[in-house]
């Protein structure tokens, strides 16, 4: 599978013929790679929404990113908040002399800034969650397919039985095992999630060892990590960064749902979870700002991903016509 | 077959086994329960003496081998808040899930199914790019922000739905069930509809995929050009072939949306087994968490038995393949 989709990643635009690729060292594999690089980012431009998508996404990492430079207010130091401006309705002036665009919460924190900081914990947590999990996956998925018997057998069995359970639960339970803060999320949620990782790698790898240049470089006195990371890695790649994406948002949304049932993060470093917690508090009254927006932004995070995934996927997936 | 049903049954054994190891030294892993059980002020008499009384002075073998003979003889532990039996705790908080699971099931499947019939079907159309977009939206966005909607819209707002609890209980043949009243009715349509909505998604997915892999196959080709209506090749032909992979998901779908009631009864407050393990997890009631992840753990390994079985009644090639 990946075979082929190396094969259209760089044939299309007069790459030199197979054959002579090793003659010229150093110069020639760059200048693929940034072909290669030209090539996806033409077919993934094709869907107008997943550009825009892309562009949501990066003006959303800005933001929370650069919440110090962006924001009105620093959403963490309690000593700028002020108790008079609580609950001012969105829209309205507070005593800090600028408006407070989306309104303040039940301790006077700007809702924009307190939503930039908490998407930057979000964002924090969900990239870290995912690159972690990508290692630990590849890691056990690639030693499962490498050495076969009975050590793939023992680590996909473990796999497919945390794939059956939902990652909820199991990241329910870690939380609950570890306690509160921003490491124990994380490494809860890499638990959680890594079985995708693992059995995506694991299902690209068994098909690529198969194939002779797993087997020739076998036959060489290469070490076994040399070919596992350098030979078979790079071509179960492609389904992986497709994984990933989607493992993201999904991380961030998990996060999310932990932190507002009261065992993620604490108030004190509020999350886009903790924030629509705590706005969930005054849903009774019509103070709906506190939690509306925190969700808001955290729906377009999630979806842009997602949709970004799914361009990502369709460009990369061997089928699809150019 | 026989021979079939025999491996499968040996490995959800094996399987069930390691789980119950593993969520027990997790669970027991946890801090110390007795720090929170008793005021910090007690003196260290008190503190062994309930050390001893619970049986964490034991090595965590010993406590495992306590923890699954009494498992065996039908006693799941205490919980150390409510002080009642485990067993008596969560089955009378699992009626209340298990009528909120079914109802949104069933949502999820009376309105996805035809929806993703319709998507494959006509998938160019606009309703079927409309279905498609809704569905990723319930895919991915968190439920608990949904079902804070729905409560904002409906029973915040338009004050047409309770917003929490569970109504109006009465007994039917000896359960309690809100199903009954027309208040239970009104108290489950929110949390049972904020809990449906993935698994909507899911359904019209599924069956929009299958729909669009079948209309292309010959079977159909040929049906159409025997003259069969359009409708009739629909439902007698491609819905019985791509019949199996949507009971397959239903299936599985069954006991992951029991664990998706967690959050949903969260947000409902919803008194179901999911608000239990919450409330347990915060105040480190170990015998409910482990009971109840215990049964979540046969319930999964149940389930993906039941389906494997299903499927190879329904597929020669699987029980063939799989051993007899």
């Amino acid at each position: 599978m990946s075979d082929t989709t190396n094969a259209q990643g760089t044939t299309p635009h007069s790459t030199p013929p197979q054959g002579t690729t090793p003659l010229i060292p150093a110069s020639a594999p760059v200048e693929t790679r940034m072909q290669r690089l030209g090539n996806f980012w033409a077919d993934y431009r094709r869907s107008p929404v997943a550009v825009i998508s892309l562009i949501v996404i990066l003006i959303l990492l800005f933001v929370s990113f650069g919440a110090g430079l962006v924001s009105p207010q620093n959403a963490y130091n309690m000593a700028e908040l002020d108790w008079l401006d609580a609950f001012l309705r969105p829209g309205t002036e507070g005593s800090g002399g600028y408006v407070h665009i989306l309104g303040t919460d039940n301790v006077g924190r700007d809702m924009l800034s307190a939503i930039f900081y908490g998407l930057r914990t979000s964002f924090i947590i969900g990239l870290s969650a995912g690159a972690l999990a990508l290692t630990l996956g590849i890691t056990v998925g690639l030693s499962a397919a490498y050495f076969g018997g009975r050590v793939e057998a023992l680590l996909m069995r473990i796999v497919d039985l945390q794939l059956s359970m939902p990652a909820i639960l199991l990241a329910l339970v870690l939380v609950a095992v570890l306690g509160q803060g921003v490491p124990q999320i994380i490494a809860a949620l890499v638990v959680a999630q890594y079985a995708y990782f693992a059995r995506t790698t694991h299902g690209a790898a068994t098909v690529e060892r198969g194939k002779d240049y797993i087997e020739a470089a076998r036959s060489t006195p290469l070490p076994a990590t040399r070919v596992l990371f350098r030979h078979l890695l790079p071509n179960v790649m492609p389904p992986l960064i497709v994984v990933a994406t989607v493992q993201v948002a999904s991380a961030i949304a998990l996060e999310a749902t932990l932190s507002f049932l009261g065992v993620g993060l604490p108030l004190t470093e509020p999350s886009l979870g903790s924030l629509i917690s705590n706005g969930f508090k005054y849903i009774h009254s019509d103070r709906y700002w506190l939690s509306i927006y925190p969700g808001l932004f955290l729906m377009v995070t999630v979806v842009a991903i997602n949709l970004v995934g799914d361009q990502v996927r369709t460009v990369l997936d061997p089928r699809h016509s150019r | 077959m026989f021979g079939y049903l025999i491996t499968r049954f040996a490995q959800a054994i094996v399987v069930v086994f390691a789980m119950s190891v593993i969520v027990f030294v997790g669970v027991y892993a946890i801090g110390n329960p007795i720090d929170v059980m008793i005021d910090p002020g007690a003196t260290q008499e008190i503190r062994e003496r309930l050390i001893i009384q619970y049986g964490f002075d034991q090595p965590l073998w010993r406590q495992y081998f306590t923890f699954v003979s009494n498992v065996a003889a039908g006693d799941l532990g205490t919980s150390m808040v409510y002080n009642i039996p485990v067993t008596n705790l969560v089955f009378s908080r699992l009626p209340a899930t298990l009528e909120l699971v079914l109802v949104s099931i069933t949502i999820a499947a009376v309105i996805g199914i035809p929806a993703g019939i319709w998507a494959g079907y006509r998938p160019d159309s606009l309703g079927a790019k409309a279905i498609m977009a809704l569905s990723v939206l319930g895919f991915s966005v968190p439920t608990f922000w949904i079902g804070m909607l729905l409560i904002m819209g409906f029973a915040v707002n338009l004050g047409w739905l309770p917003s929490g609890g569970r109504g109006q209980v009465s007994s039917f043949l000896g359960i309690n069930t809100s199903l009954a009243t027309s208040s239970g009715w009104s108290h489950i349509i929110l949390p049972a509809l904020n809990l449906s909505l993935f698994k909507m998604g899911l359904m019209i997915r599924l069956t929009r995929a299958g729909m669009v892999e079948a209309m292309q196959t010959d079977y159909v080709k040929f049906a159409r050009a025997q003259g069969l209506p359009d409708r009739q090749i629909v439902f007698s032909h491609i819905l019985r072939n791509i019949s199996i992979p949507i009971v397959t998901v239903f299936g599985l779908e069954l006991g992951s949306t029991l664990a998706f009631a967690v959050v949903t009864e969260s947000v409902f407050n919803w008194p179901g087994v999911g608000k239990l393990i919450i409330d347990s997890i915060l105040t480190l009631d170990r015998p409910v968490m482990v009971s109840y992840l215990i049964m979540v753990v046969i319930l999964f390994v149940m389930i993906n038995l039941a389906v494997d079985l299903i499927y190879a009644r329904l597929d020669p090639r699987v029980r063939l393949k799989g051993g007899a």
